[in-house]
């Protein structure tokens, strides 16, 4: 169950490895004792990443997770139910990848839209048919910015992440009266290993600052939040800029 | 009932936080709550009352609530002996306003006398009078528990099943159904108390009040404290105490009536008070307030019950405040011995920058037999703190030290500790899970607090 400062005793996170959300399981569990769940392909990081919250002392469970095997989506969310409630969930997978491969290569393109947007779509209806049973529980769904307006230096990866984004926000409002509350978390640049190599944006954060405000707004039982908070703004603006010179803009 | 008379509701306790979903329905028979029982699914069922503790204790997410407010017939009154046989779902409120008329006094009120008797009794609630006249359940006489089986077994405190009524008493709802109850109320001549009230300056004559005798030969006696003012003004107190006043000593004007149910009600606060209202500003002038319209030292004085003991019934709903964020109460107690540890725990909500506006010190009396009850000899505070950042670790903090003190805390108002820190505080725990696990061993009764405390 979550107390009433928004303690959870489990977190579900889905993409294991992903560095946000293994931040925001990091920042519950500095909190209380956490049983967590990570679910993702087997690997050597996957176990690095369940070793590192052991030693925070957290009780850690890995679950084999393959984004693109939607048949199996149904199976993992109910094996991750079997011990017990889920209190707070993590949507966390995605692929960021090359931007240009994947307008012209198709298998590139494919690959992404179904990672950053099917995916969440199949595992979501499955999560939530189970949290509609639980009475209760928590959503925290990795959006970006870059789906808030799409521009072409990343379309494929801004067109994913819109979806995704209006997805998770939709799914929140069906939920609402089933006691399941949804925050949609839009972050901008964030240092990890996705952008590693890439030129750092303006208001480039990091997954710990992500996950601080992401945790506070799930808390807040706040629907959607900019990380950090200065997007809002931003983006504000951004959309209501004309197409044609949104076209030109240096972005 | 059947699956229409279910209603899917999100509930929370009184603090308005942590809510969830539930299926609700409202038995209106003994025959309804067995069905209920057995229609439980995977994720159990529990009994909720009015909804006044603070936390969880009555929401079960997922599975099945039984609103036991549809219950409330008082069927048998001897007003010779006291007895008064009535359902679980009457509210203290309607059996004091029924009997009174009788010279029958509910023998122990909580802060708020919208709570229900079966809730009483799964709380083992304590009022004023604790050290005078032990917790709720030292007043029932026999209960009638529907358990998981479907039976319905008579319980009294010294009879053959006398550990499943200890069990009961303080078992928040889950060894079952509390279906009906025989309370023994107290013969009173007059609803009145016959009151002396002191201010004191701080803590330190706070607790000499507390020890000096001053509220012996009283059975009700409390301090409301500030909890904000440090320094020289650190712990001041309007430290009152009285007993319910004979005829002889109300004034004339209300000798003619002297059972009159005197308790208004100004008005319901509505929902729309925002975040963050409940600050060191507005408290502290509240407090300030409220401090200096106590008399200095009042000797004698006649006050009705809103006066003496639910100032706070003068304004309904005033949970919300507190705004959408919604509080907690922290209510723990300490044995006598850890007097230091209790000052210094004061200290700490003083200078915590936590603000709280109804602070409670007092002294209570002999714990009861239920294994769960909170009351113990010691002091007992509570303080209420609105919800924002940072209020985790401090009370983390504050677990700490009332463990290190050998206290505890009360499952009527915990909404966020852990279940190790619970275990910890409450040894005999173990005892208490047995007698549970025998007569619910499929785990039917559940509720958002025992998954939570893992009570069970």
């Amino acid at each position: 169950m979550i107390d009433a400062v928004g303690n959870p005793q489990s977190l579900l996170l889905l993409g294991g490895t992903s560095e946000i959300g293994l931040a925001i399981a990091s920042a519950y569990a500095s909190r209380r004792p956490l049983r967590v769940i990570l679910a993702g392909r087997p690997s050597s990081r996957l176990d690095a990443a369940a070793a590192s919250l052991k030693e925070q002392g957290a009780t850690v469970s890995t679950l084999p997770f393959d984004a693109l095997d939607f048949a199996s989506h149904q199976e993992v969310v109910d094996k991750a139910f079997a011990d017990g409630d889920v209190d707070v969930t993590v949507v966390a997978f995605g692929l960021l990848g090359d931007q240009e491969q994947a307008w012209q290569d198709h298998a590139t393109g494919v690959e992404l839209a179904q990672v950053n947007y099917t995916a969440p779509v199949s595992v979501g209806i499955a999560l939530a048919a189970r949290l509609r049973e639980q009475g209760h529980g928590k959503v925290i769904a990795l959006s970006s910015v870059a789906g808030e307006r799409v521009r072409r230096s990343n379309f494929v990866y801004g067109s994913t992440k819109a979806g995704f984004d209006g997805f998770y926000l939709g799914l929140g409002e069906a939920l609402a009266s089933s006691g399941v509350q949804v925050t949609v978390v839009r972050p901008g640049f964030v240092h990890t290993k996705m952008t590693a190599g890439m030129k750092a944006a303006p208001l480039a954060t990091t997954p710990e600052k992500v996950a601080s405000i992401a945790v506070a707004a799930s808390a807040a039982g706040k629907d959607l939040v900019w990380a950090p908070s200065q997007w809002r703004l931003v983006m504000s603006a951004l959309r209501h800029v004309p197409r044609p010179i949104f076209k030109k803009l240096p972005i | 009932m059947d699956a229409e008379s279910y209603e899917r509701r999100t509930l929370t306790g009184w603090g308005r936080t942590a809510p969830t979903t539930a299926l609700v329905g409202t038995p209106r028979s003994i025959d309804d709550v067995r069905a209920a029982i057995a229609d439980a699914g995977r994720r159990g069922v529990i009994a909720r009352g009015l909804g006044r503790s603070y936390g969880d204790p009555a929401q079960n997410a997922g599975g099945l609530v039984l609103d036991m407010t549809g219950l409330d017939r008082i069927h048998e009154v001897d007003v010779d002996s006291g007895l008064v046989t009535l359902d679980p779902g009457v509210s203290l409120d309607k059996l004091m306003r029924e009997m009174l008329p009788h010279g029958l006094w509910v023998p122990v009120l909580p802060g708020t006398r919208q709570v229900t008797v079966g809730g009483a009794i799964a709380c083992d609630i304590h009022g004023k009078n604790h050290h005078s006249a032990g917790s709720f359940g030292n007043h029932v006489v026999a209960m009638d528990l529907l358990t998981a089986d479907g039976q319905v077994r008579t319980l009294t405190p010294d009879g053959p099943e006398s550990e499943l009524f200890w069990a009961t008493v303080g078992g928040v709802g889950l060894t079952g159904v509390i279906v009906r109850a025989t309370v023994r109320l107290k013969k009173v001549e007059s609803a009145y108390f016959y009151v002396d009230s002191d201010r004191t300056a701080n803590l330190d004559e706070t607790l000499e009040l507390f020890k000096n005798g001053s509220d012996a030969g009283y059975d009700y006696s409390m301090a409301w404290f500030d909890a904000i003012a440090t320094g020289s003004n650190f712990g001041r107190a309007v430290f009152s105490r009285g007993s319910l006043a004979t005829v002889d000593q109300l004034p004339d004007k209300l000798k003619s009536d002297p059972l009159k149910f005197d308790a208004p009600q100004l008005l319901t606060l509505p929902d729309v008070f925002p975040n963050g209202l409940a600050n060191k500003l507005t408290f502290g002038l509240l407090g300030e307030a409220w401090f200096r319209k106590a008399p200095k030292k009042g000797r004698g004085l006649i006050q009705n019950l809103t006066a003496f003991y639910h100032p706070l019934d003068m304004f309904g709903e005033w949970n919300r405040g507190y705004g959408s964020r919604g509080f907690l109460q922290y209510q723990f107690i300490v044995p006598f011995e850890a007097e230091a540890q209790l000052r210094a725990i004061t200290r700490r909500i003083a200078e915590s920058g936590h603000v709280s506006f109804l602070n409670v010190l007092k002294r209570m009396g002999e714990s009861s037999r239920a294994p769960l009850s909170f009351p113990m000899p010691g002091w007992t505070i509570t303080v209420d703190f609105p919800i924002k950042a940072g209020l985790h670790e401090f009370c983390e903090d504050l677990d700490r030290m009332v463990l290190e003190a050998g206290g505890r805390l009360y499952l009527a108002k915990d909404s966020r500790t852990s279940a190790e820190t619970f275990h910890r505080m409450y040894p005999r725990i173990d005892e208490w899970r047995k007698i549970r696990n025998a007569v619910d061993p499929e785990g039917v009764f559940a509720s958002d607090q025992s998954r939570r405390l893992e009570l069970t």
